[in-house]
């Protein structure tokens, strides 16, 4: 087995193994989160495998940096204990097993129309596709107007949140 | 080639774990001796003598290794065990994209002083540096003392504000040097920025080119490493030494010497972006391979370009180490609100003039690719 098929395996299972653990650690949020990370920080590797290293990048500073250190420090400042959780209600019993349900199925979509466009050979990328300085010539070039755009609302987002938590406090 | 990568890694690994941190904790008590004008570190007998405080180091680690690991009660042990790696391993891989000298060819083999030569070498660093923070929460968090739960939280805020700032205040030498790559970015800096005469001149160093990004990297990456002045999350007055309470042993022995290996890894970082990285002032690679090989063959003039950069590499980050140590023992530890304004009110608008005044310059007197 070559030494690449070895560590995708090995990222993969790890993926899914901090996937499954994030699941199983619901009354513990802190093990979630860094169950979360194990999960997201194995997707970036994946990603270097497929030479993606924009994305294995993005991948780690958002998905494994920013996102679960905001449930983590969400969680310290709350100081939640397991006995804080409110035991599920008879009659919510059942919408987990649909909840379940539906996630298997759209799983075995995503599944089954990746099987499908695996059949056909995939297009040659051009040099350089997807890299830092292509990526950043189409977003301040062919992009420039919904980057700027989405920086907006970002910022209104920001300055809204920061005008709601002051009155709070006073 | 997994061979040679395999080999640098260990080298470097064990240098810098096992030499240079050491050492750097010898030089850093000896600099604090120095400037509170006291004796420090000079008492422990290595076998016939203290070898001016040497032993020290040699004696720290079995101290460590064999003291109680002790725990407050209601700590998660798992959570425990696990911060200290998850601090250290990251600074210990951030190494590998650091230049330690330049490419050189030996007889054919072409070898160059770098473990990964990736395209993404800076984004490398501050992608794991990400990581890195969860370690410091969850070790503080972890311990179930409101102390240090209070540390955790400041040092979580640190890092992060930091961290926004640091960012942006590398992005000048990007566009500067036109390169991520750290690598690139050394060669670059092998060259003169202006002549006055010949060879000799300003060196293109990060430093003359971006004088204010490298104030502003050095006291942000200083920050991120939470060592004195930015010691919040420690300070001991306020916080009862939030930082360290709950932890002993060799759980407390590995967050020290991380914060000692991160000193390093940062003054390696520094020499390579800003002081010109194994590149010699007013002699290029050329110039030296030139000069030796007509008094000797061309081979023994590569070895001995090979070895005087990676020598100026080692004696420019040794003085990032000291500068560093400077800094750090003259300044007294920052008020909270006085961290948070630094940071947010000062510095991010600074880089962000920085970067702005950079390309302006860059599209009035450089080449824009």
């Amino acid at each position: 087995m070559p030494f690449e098929v070895t560590l995708f395996y090995a990222f993969g299972g790890l993926s899914i193994l901090g996937a499954v653990a994030m699941l199983l650690q619901v009354r513990n949020l802190v093990a979630g989160a860094m169950s979360l990370v194990v999960s997201m920080v194995s997707l970036a590797g994946i990603y270097v495998l497929l030479e993606a290293h924009l994305i294995a990048v993005l991948q780690i500073v958002v998905y494994a940096g920013a996102i679960p250190m905001l449930v983590l420090l969400v969680v310290v400042l709350l100081n939640l204990r397991t006995d804080d959780f409110v035991p599920a209600r008879p009659g919510q019993r059942p919408l987990k097993w649909v909840g379940a349900g539906i996630a298997i199925g759209v799983g075995l979509f995503v599944a089954h129309a990746l099987r499908r466009s695996l059949a056909e050979a995939p297009a040659a990328v051009p040099e350089g596709f997807g890299g830092f300085r292509d990526v950043g010539l189409q977003l301040f070039s062919r992009y420039v107007v919904p980057v700027e755009a989405a920086g907006l609302i970002l910022l209104a987002a920001l300055v809204g949140a920061m005008l709601l938590a002051k009155r709070e406090s006073e | 080639m997994l061979f040679l990568v395999l080999a640098k890694t260990l080298s470097v690994a064990v240098l810098v774990v096992g030499v240079f941190a050491p050492l750097v904790i010898w030089l850093a008590r000896k600099q604090s001796s120095l400037q509170k004008d006291r004796s420090e570190a000079n008492r422990a007998n290595g076998g016939g003598g203290a070898f001016l405080g040497l032993s020290h180091p040699l004696a720290d680690l079995p101290k460590l290794l064999t003291r109680e690991d002790v725990a407050p009660a209601g700590a998660n042990r798992v959570l425990q065990m696990l911060a200290p790696m998850i601090v250290a391993v990251p600074a210990i891989a951030a190494l590998a994209v650091i230049p330690y000298g330049g490419a050189y060819t030996f007889g054919g083999t072409s070898v160059s002083f770098v473990i990964a030569d990736i395209d993404w070498g800076l984004l490398y660093v501050f992608a794991i540096g990400s990581i890195a923070t969860y370690g410091a929460v969850l070790a503080r968090g972890s311990s179930n003392t409101s102390w240090s739960m209070l540390g955790g939280v400041q040092s979580a805020a640190q890092m992060i504000s930091y961290g926004v700032v640091l960012g942006l205040s590398v992005v000048g030498v990007f566009m500067v040097f036109g390169s991520l790559k750290l690598t690139e970015i050394a060669h670059a800096q092998d060259q003169l920025l202006w002549s006055f005469w010949g060879p000799i001149g300003i060196p293109n160093w990060g430093i003359f080119l971006q004088p204010m990004g490298f104030v502003m990297f050095m006291a942000c990456i200083m920050a991120e490493n939470k060592r004195s002045a930015f010691d919040l999350p420690e300070s001991d007055s306020e916080l009862a030494a939030g930082d360290v309470a709950g932890r002993s042993g060799a759980r407390f022995g590995l967050f020290y010497m991380t914060e000692f290996i991160e000193v390093v890894v940062i003054a390696g970082l520094m020499t390579s972006l800003f002081l010109g990285g194994w590149a010699i002032p007013l002699l290029s690679t050329d110039m030296i391979i030139a000069g030796v090989s007509s008094f000797f063959d061309e081979g023994l003039a590569t070895i001995a370009c090979a070895l005087l950069q990676v020598g100026t590499f080692i004696a420019k980050m040794v003085f990032m180490v000291w500068l560093q140590m400077r800094i750090r023992l003259s300044l007294p530890r920052f008020r909270y609100d006085q961290l948070m304004t630094l940071c947010w009110k000062v510095m991010l608008p600074l880089s962000l003039v920085n970067i702005f005044a950079t390309a302006a310059g860059l599209l009035a007197f450089g080449e824009v690719t």
